[in-house]
């Protein structure tokens, strides 16, 4: 097998193709069945065409899911994949990612998969920093059971159980990760291939959990739920796309900027009336998580003001090249010699 | 007990006499805080150390510290030792050893008139007698008249003798556990040097201690020396086991050692998902010292991520291992039924203690046999196998390895508490006999056409499905929780094609070969038979070995495979007028008998959360076997 340094640590001991690959080599046979008009074909088709930019093996790609719709992405890839049970999808490819370090293992997860059944796995996944790609499609509504609010629904949502409007304060999966100091953190809009495309490449050439959330139109059961980050003349007002070392700026012309507010939180602005030099400039590195929170919270349950882009990209050590470590340590300072270990200290003979 | 007293000499001190006996059942009880587990612990050492054989039986509370002197405070080690093979800790001590008054009250009951009581009458003050319910002690009053009571003040003496180490009052009194064993090693002419370098090394970073403790134990084994107290000393001769080398072994080390083993024989890396729970967290502990052996332990935000993370792992081409108790295999249940989906190998590690629910966490129970066998949705077939004894882990989980890397598949393990924790001589088997247990993975395509590679073509006599992992260069493949086309593997919705893979897994279980039933009926003239299985097989051998000394026939037979049974079953359970079935539980295994081979056997149960004691199984089978015979 052959590794080559491609400079890229998250894809460190991963093999490489020995020739250049195409979208369609990555496509499955399966005919694939999202209903017409889901956001989800066109993060299958990014993913699709992202792949071979890395040009890895692709028998050494795997891609890992849950319960939902979008779930089914495992079958639709041209690579090993398991389609697996509702919420544990991050548990099994800890396990996986653990014991194979020339896969790249990618997980595939919805709002209610990932943040409703399997909340437990996934903050736990990012605490300790698996070597994983978590894609987590959220459309802000159970799609597959046809039409129930999920964790992510707005407040006062009306659905099929809730037909007198949704109780639950929803999560903000961006806060909730780096709540749980994820490393990589990330959002795009499955509408904006070229955002969605730069986060992915990101999110792989990191060492460590990443987690990439991704607004995704279920056009049967929430249709829409996107659309004022997708009209023309209101998205412009609502979209703040972040790029690593610039000052975060928005709007048509670029005429708001993001600001610091008291207590470390931060607040939208016009730059007329800050003046450029009082505009934050994005830092993805910063070790403490508190800026990227901040950046998390200007995006409320109605949209208002939605970061995109990468939010914290930081290196910390990740579990699973930590655990073969110790196991190789072991193997280089302990013998393993199973006659010795049976055998113990205490023994006694009994002669015939 | 006793087979005759010998007038001779003690090797050292006053002359006092020697008498030999054949077995001896030694229970040390005190608070939770008064380290006996670690005391009967170093006993079963000394006696494994002689040569003897052993069985022994911890039992303590599940709180850490319950209230300092309660009785729900009160843990003990019993210890059986003798010099022939014996089956089982014993029914009931011949010495107890109360180090309070909540020890003594809890324990008293169990030791038989004339038996010897050995009591630390320092804590035997009003504050302690009040609460526990005596309203005056027991040691001044006729109430222990039944029993030969020595009454040592095994705090002061240990105190005393560690007067001049320096170690403050509260320090010094701690070690007089070791002076209570110290005090039976004498009795017992147990070898001591084994728990003086035992406790150096424990100790090695507090050489103080270590002395004290050191110092504390050999004043025990003096005051019996020295004081007129104990007008008689024990031998219990090394017993005649099978030759070779002997170690003594819990079961939970026996178990972990087996999945090393596997590791070793299988040549895969292993991957340990768990989480702590009682009573398997040893299983965790002692795999996560053994990482040179290509060991991974894995511990999991919960139960789920715990065998998720171990089939994930198993799907990478790694032997995926989870350990667990009953609350614990409820939660892995979706997972367990994922492994039968995508036939995947799994080893799930059941160490069964007392339910429902939190049940008896430190107690010993048989009551998850069902649950193994059937606890998940849809048709979910998975082996069972469960070892015997302590000894015999190490040799089951070898067993369930090989059947989960053959056949593709999650096996259940089902130990219990008493097996866990439990400790016997273990005959330390030849590496070299171990069985071969590589695996081949598919490299090719396989389809018809040879073009493609189906994940679900099986081969046609095991009917075990072909294993790629990924890396595999052409033989990518998607597999999940999702019905499967039979050959291709991909997603079938299709009626017909349902029916067949229910059936196809249920056959490919089905059809695992396991060894035929063995029957021990020595005189072949038994119309009875005891049928057990589990940890049961130690009071229940020890149970037919009384009946047959009484003059009665009775055949025993034990179980280890409890899915798929052995193909001779039916034939074994029809040719006895009445099989009798004990089991710590309602009657699994009998439901599952009779549901399957319409045989009516007589259930007995007791969920006592302790192991069966063999008197009472011996009254039990008497009584039917007489019943029988008279019929």
């Amino acid at each position: 097998m052959t590794t080559i340094d491609l400079g890229l640590p998250g894809l460190a001991g991963v093999p490489t193709a020995d020739e250049p690959q195409k979208a369609k080599d990555y496509k499955s046979d399966q005919e694939v069945r999202w209903c017409p008009g889901c956001g989800d074909y066109v993060v299958l088709n990014a993913v699709q065409s992202f792949l071979p930019t890395l040009g890895l093996k692709r028998e050494n790609i795997v891609f890992i899911s849950g319960i939902g719709c979008s779930s089914r992405f495992p079958y639709y890839m041209n690579t090993y994949g398991m389609h697996s049970i509702h919420g544990r999808a991050p548990a099994i490819a800890t396990g996986l990612a653990t014991a194979r370090p020339d896969l790249s293992v990618w997980v595939v997860t919805g709002d209610g998969d990932a943040l409703s059944i399997g909340g437990n796995h996934l903050i736990h996944t990012l605490r300790r920093n698996v070597n994983l790609k978590i894609l987590l499609f959220n459309n802000r509504i159970y799609g597959l059971t046809k039409g129930q609010y999920s964790p992510t629904s707005e407040t006062g949502k009306v659905t099929k159980s809730t037909p007198m409007g949704s109780l639950d304060h929803p999560f903000n999966p961006i806060s909730l990760a780096l709540g749980a100091e994820a490393s990589f953190v990330g959002r795009a809009i499955d509408s904006d291939r070229a955002g969605l495309t730069e986060v992915l490449r990101q999110a792989a050439e990191h060492r460590g959990s990443a987690l990439v959330e991704i607004y995704q139109n279920c056009p049967i059961f929430n249709d829409g739920a996107f659309d004022v980050l997708k009209d023309a003349g209101e998205a412009e007002q609502r979209l703040i796309p972040l790029q690593h070392g610039k000052p975060i700026r928005f709007g048509a012309n670029g005429e708001y900027g993001v600001v610091r507010a008291g207590f470390g939180s931060l607040d939208v602005a016009k730059v007329s009336e800050v003046g450029e030099d009082a505009l934050v400039v994005h830092d993805a590195h910063a070790e403490d998580p508190s800026f990227a929170f901040a950046l998390s919270r200007l995006s409320t349950q109605d949209l208002s003001h939605t970061v995109t882009g990468v939010f914290r990209s930081v290196t910390r050590p990740t579990y699973d090249d930590a655990a073969r470590a110790q196991v190789d340590d072991a193997k280089a300072s302990r013998a393993a010699d199973l006659g010795s270990l049976l055998r113990g200290k205490d023994t006694w003979t009994v002669i015939a | 007990m006793s087979t005759g007293v010998d007038g001779g000499a003690a090797a050292t001190g006053t002359p006092r006499s020697v008498t030999k006996l054949d077995r001896v059942v030694i229970r040390f009880a005190g608070d939770s805080g008064d380290g006996m587990q670690l005391t009967g612990d170093r006993f079963t050492s000394e006696a494994a150390a002689f040569g003897n054989d052993l069985s022994t039986m911890p039992n303590f509370p599940a709180e850490i510290r319950a209230p300092q002197g309660t009785i729900p405070g009160v843990s003990s080690f019993q210890v059986h030792f003798a010099d022939y093979d014996i089956l089982t800790p014993g029914d009931r001590p011949d010495v107890l050893v109360a180090m309070n008054p909540a020890a003594l009250k809890a324990n008293i009951a169990d030791l038989p008139a004339g038996g010897t009581l050995i009591v630390n009458t320092d804590e035997f003050v009003k504050r302690n007698l009040t609460k526990v319910g005596y309203a005056a002690s027991p040691l001044e009053d006729d109430s222990l008249a039944a029993y030969q009571v020595h009454q040592v003040a095994m705090a002061t003496i240990t105190q005393n003798a560690l007067a001049d180490t320096g170690l403050g009052k509260k320090d010094a009194e701690r070690c007089k556990n070791m002076f209570a064993l110290g005090l039976l090693s004498w009795m017992y002419h147990r070898p001591t040097e084994g728990t003086e370098r035992f406790l150096r090394e424990k100790f090695a970073k507090k050489p103080d201690i270590a002395e004290a403790n050191v110092l504390a134990f050999r004043a025990g084994f003096y005051y019996g020396e020295t004081t007129e107290a104990f007008a008689v000393t024990y031998e219990v001769a090394p017993a005649k086991l099978a030759p070779g080398t002997y170690r003594q072994i819990t079961g939970n080390t026996a178990l972990a050692y087996g999945i090393v083993a596997a590791a070793q024989q299988s040549k895969l890396p292993v991957l340990l998902g768990t989480y702590p729970i009682t009573p398997a967290s040893d299983i965790l502990h002692e795999l996560s010292k053994h990482k040179q052996f290509g060991i991974t332990t894995f511990q999991a935000e919960d139960e789920i991520a715990g065998i998720c993370a171990a089939l994930g792992a198993s799907y990478g081409g790694a032997l995926g291992v989870t350990s667990t108790s009953g609350p614990g295999v409820a939660l892995k249940s979706e997972t367990i039924g994922l492994g039968v989906m995508t036939e995947l190998p799994l080893i799930v590690i059941d160490v069964q203690r007392g339910g429902p629910s939190t049940g008896l966490p430190t107690k010993t129970e048989q009551a998850d046999l069902l649950q193994a066998m059937y606890g998940r949705n849809g048709e979910s077939p998975v082996p069972i196998v469960a070892p015997q004894s302590p000894a015999d882990c190490f040799k089951a989980a070898l067993e369930a390895t090989q059947i989960a890397l053959t056949y593709r598949t999650p096996v259940l393990l089902l130990s219990d508490g008493a097996v866990a924790n439990g400790s016997e001589p273990w005959l330390v088997p030849d590496v070299d006999d171990l069985p071969d247990l590589t695996v081949e993975f598919a490299t090719e395509p396989n389809s018809p056409d040879g073009t493609a590679f189906w994940p679900y073509l099986r081969d046609p006599e095991t009917l075990a499905r072909a294993w790629a992992v990924p890396g595999t260069a052409g033989l990518q493949h998607r597999i999940g929780g999702l019905e499967k086309a039979d050959g291709t593997g991909n997603i079938s919705y299709e009626p017909d094609n349902h029916d067949r893979m229910v059936r196809l897994r249920q056959a490919k279980i089905d059809g695992i070969p396991v060894p035929d039933l063995e029957v021990d009926d020595p005189t072949g003239k038994a119309r009875v038979l005891v049928l057990g299985w589990g940890s049961s097989y130690g009071p229940i051998g020890a149970a037919c070995r009384r009946v047959r000394k009484l003059g009665h026939s009775v055949a025993q037979a034990h179980l280890r495979n409890l899915n798929p049974f052995p193909a001779n079953l039916g034939a074994v359970l029809r040719s006895y007028d009445k099989v009798v079935v004990p089991e710590m539980n309602l009657g699994q295994l009998a439901l599952l008998l009779r549901g399957k081979y319409l045989v009516d056997v007589v259930s007995y149960t007791k969920v006592a959360g302790l192991p069966f004691k063999a008197e009472e199984l011996q009254n039990v089978l008497t009584d039917i076997v007489k019943g029988v015979d008279a019929a």
